[in-house]
């Protein structure tokens, strides 16, 4: 194999994409699937790269750059699109100097999502174009192809990923970036200012684009035909391509690059040469319904799901009619995700589930305690829903009814969008009580920066936000810190801030146990002849302790990170912390 | 390369955190450099959290679709005991499987919702070829723990048609120069191990 193929994630394709095209800014939030393009991105040193606090933010950072003349991407995942949809929407109509693309990572499945919602819906409602690669070499040659889609038709392109392109890794032909003289820029109104009047006059290029776009598409290489067996035939595009090339590898098909706006003449001429045609598209009827309005007939949603993830044995049952194999799996016990051992979330559950404390919660690692053992979060929405919907609560009930609840949000989240809602709350003389995890980091996407960490995602060191004083700066007089590992002052300030008719925030404090840097220096080792099996220790459901057959537990040494929550909840001295054996590899 | 061949199905599975995707990353590396298309899939995210994890590798002359479905693994690496029997079903009837002999119990389990099953490695010998070793011991014994995933791997290139030399080198590409030597010494204790 030659030296300029590697094997390459999705996201890392896209990133190399950005990279061979020539980009100079990148700016997203992270978010599953999509947290890799930067992660990527920021490797080369031609690109100037940022997490910024939300996705609607990076999107404004990246359109800035673009009006400024050079080529710029944003990157989120689906939800985040929604964050970013209100500058999307008009720099639709504005249009690009530079070239302008937006990532939105799709999650069919829900890996690791609240919803399972299509950003090609959102792209349609925006009037902007989709391009959807299937495979590592694509999504990095694709977006490439964005850029130029984006300059040649001034207009945002949306290159669209799903959670199995992103995070599947294949071969990858590399290139040399081209560099790329800055567009000259000069002052614009009719085309930058987005006022009523100027507007009015951008709609009409926007829709004149997006028919030339559509006329155009029939030739771009991106959508190609591959005839073989006409006797079936399928539309289809990114990740599902490769399942009807798996399970029907005969069948002619109609591959599409760009999802939107669809290619209408090419359609036709497809649809004319296959004798059964079905549409194979992974969530909404983006394309089907389109399709049939033109009065092709075709065989989409009727026999395809709209709810997760394909396969290729989907459409093997679906259109080959194969039986359902034999293959059954056994009836063994579900793992669900887990906090880690270690994790100072846990810690702060094990006190609010004492106290029977509801929580309206947020978006993150956090999330995990909304289920057994600890059964505190009741409510999950967006980012930054935790505060603004506890509000609601108060003002619909009243401030007695909320007495026994909380808010909670972690660090990053708080940064994201909790702020606003947060001064919402002290706006509208809410009086609830907001807990602010603060691990240090963005946990659940794999540990990224933010504001209130004091590091950019270049590495650079920079002065950290401090959410103390932020909080104390929009006038809220109750706020306290607690190490989330003190059980006894956590129960107490808990206990103290709820009753409080006034906004309070606790901000519970101690980093991320996965957190590079963090050591542990003990591990837990239970005393089985002080243990009187009360089981205290196993409530907070921390996985490193297991329950004898005699009641005493056992704590794997392995998983253990030393917290000592086990320790503090065991009120008979049967767990004590020792410094842990070299060799065990924390 | 050989004459067309069949693409080959590798699952790796275990709990998030157990390094599934330093193992998926070696089998990539390794396919890649041999001059086959491959594709791994894998998850991040939340089910990294403790979850059960799974990673597909599928290599051959030609791939298209990056997942391996029931029925289709030709090789199946799990890293704890339970993850092995959850996905027994994806095997081929002449499939084998390389099994970390190590138990973490779910939440389900630590909560007494359900039992961990008793016996699994007897009960998926009946239907399947199981190889089995406790990797952990041996991570331990080596001087670090995070290394049983090595181990295990290294297991299972036994089934592998890759030899040695090649596996070492991809290791060293793969894996901090600075852990290069402990991860080389830990396959070479799971591809010498006389453990059936």
């Amino acid at each position: 194999m030659s030296l300029d193929k590697k094997i390459m994630l999705g996201n890392e394709a896209i990133a190399r994409g950005a990279y061979e095209a020539g980009v100079k800014v990148s700016a997203a939030y992270p978010g599953t699937p999509s947290t890799e393009i930067s992660e990527n991105i920021v490797k080369y040193d031609e690109i100037y790269a940022e997490w910024s606090p939300n996705e609607k933010v990076a999107m404004e950072v990246a359109i800035g750059a673009s009006i400024s003349g050079v080529r710029a991407m944003a990157s989120m995942k689906h939800v985040g699109v929604n964050v970013a949809s209100d500058p999307l929407y008009t720099v639709s109509y504005s249009g690009v100097n530079g070239g302008l693309v937006l990532v939105a990572a799709d999650d069919p499945g829900l890996y690791s999502s609240q919803n399972e919602q299509d950003s090609r819906c959102v792209a349609r409602a925006a009037i902007i174009p989709v391009i959807e690669p299937s495979d590592s070499q694509e999504a990095k040659d694709f977006t490439k192809f964005a850029f130029e889609l984006s300059e040649k038709y001034d207009t945002p392109v949306m290159v669209r990923t799903t959670t199995r392109l992103s995070h599947s890794q294949g071969p990858v032909t590399l290139e040399e970036r081209q560099e790329r003289e800055d567009k000259p820029y000069t002052r614009n109104a009719a085309k930058y200012v987005m006022m009523p009047g100027n507007a009015k006059g951008r709609h009409v290029y926007v829709e004149q684009r997006m028919k030339s776009m559509a006329e155009d598409g029939c030739s771009f290489p991106i959508n190609r035909m591959e005839i073989q067996d006409t006797s079936v035939g399928f539309i289809t595009s990114g990740i599902p391509y490769q399942y009807v090339k798996e399970a029907c590898p005969d069948a002619s098909v109609l591959k599409l690059g760009m999802v939107h706006p669809l290619p209408r003449k090419l359609i036709e001429e497809f649809a004319s040469r296959v004798d059964k045609l079905y549409i194979f598209e992974e969530l909404e009827p983006v394309i089907e319904e389109q399709v049939k309005s033109w009065g092709i007939k075709a065989v989409g949603k009727e026999i395809f799901t709209v709810q997760g993830e394909y396969s290729a044995n989907l459409l093997r049952k679906a259109v080959l009619s194969e039986k359902e194999t034999e293959y059954a799996g056994k009836d063994v016990p579900a793992r669900p995700p887990i906090l880690c051992p270690g994790c100072p979330h846990r810690s702060v559950f094990s006190v609010l589930n004492k106290l029977k404390i509801h929580a309206a919660g947020d978006i993150g690692c956090y999330t995990l305690g909304a289920v057994a053992p600890l059964n505190v979060i009741d409510t999950t929405v967006c980012m930054g829903a935790s505060i603004s919907t506890l509000h609601g609560m108060e003002k619909a009930k009243g401030k007695e009814y909320i007495k026994n609840w909380v808010a909670v949000i972690g660090d990053s989240t708080f940064m994201h969008t909790g702020v606003n809602s947060l001064m919402n709350m002290v706006y509208n003389q809410g009086t609830g009580t907001v807990m602010i995890l603060d691990n240090s980091t963005t946990g659940m996407t794999g540990h990224q920066d933010h504001a209130a960490t004091g590091k950019t995602l270049k590495g650079e060191t920079v002065p950290a936000i401090n959410l103390y004083h932020l909080c104390r700066a929009m006038g809220i007089e109750h706020v306290v810190e607690v190490n989330a590992f003190d059980l006894p002052e956590l129960e107490r300030v808990i206990k103290e801030e709820t009753a409080r008719d006034a906004v309070s925030v606790i901000i519970t404090k101690s980093p991320c146990a996965l957190l590079k840097g963090v050591s542990f220096p003990n591990v837990c080792r239970p005393v089985p002849e002080t243990c009187k099996k009360c089981g205290a220790c196993l409530r907070p459901g921390c996985p490193a302790l297991t329950k004898n057959a005699d009641g005493t537990v056992s704590i794997d040494e392995t998983m253990c990170n030393g917290c000592g929550l086990c320790m503090q909840l065991c009120k008979f001295g049967a767990i004590e912390a020792l410094p842990r054996v070299t060799g065990t590899g924390k | 390369m050989a004459d067309r061949m069949i693409t080959k199905n590798i699952m790796i599975v275990g709990v998030g955190g157990q390094g599934t995707l330093l193992t998926s990353r070696i089998l990539g590396g390794i396919t890649v450099k041999a001059g086959y298309d491959v594709k791994l899939s894998e998850v991040h995210g939340m089910a990294q959290r403790g979850g059960s994890v799974v990673t597909f590798v599928r290599y051959g002359e030609k791939v298209a679709e990056p997942i391996v479905e029931e029925g289709q693994a030709d090789l199946l690496i799990a890293f704890e005991r339970l993850e092995a029997l959850r996905y027994a079903h994806f095997l081929k009837k002449d499939g084998v499987m390389v099994i970390n002999d190590w138990r973490i119990d779910p939440i389900t389990v630590v909560t007494g919702v359900r039992e961990y099953p008793e016996n699994i490695l007897e009960t998926l010998a009946q239907e399947h070829t199981v190889y089995a070793i406790n990797a952990m011991e041996e991570a331990i014994r080596l001087g670090n723990s995070k290394t049983f995933n090595v181990i295990v791997l290294g297991m299972a290139a036994r089934h592998m048609d890759f030899d040695r030399q090649a596996w070492l080198d991809v290791i060293a590409d793969t894996v901090p120069p600075k852990t290069v030597e402990m991860n080389q010494k830990a396959f070479l204790v799971g591809f010498e191990s006389k453990v059936s």
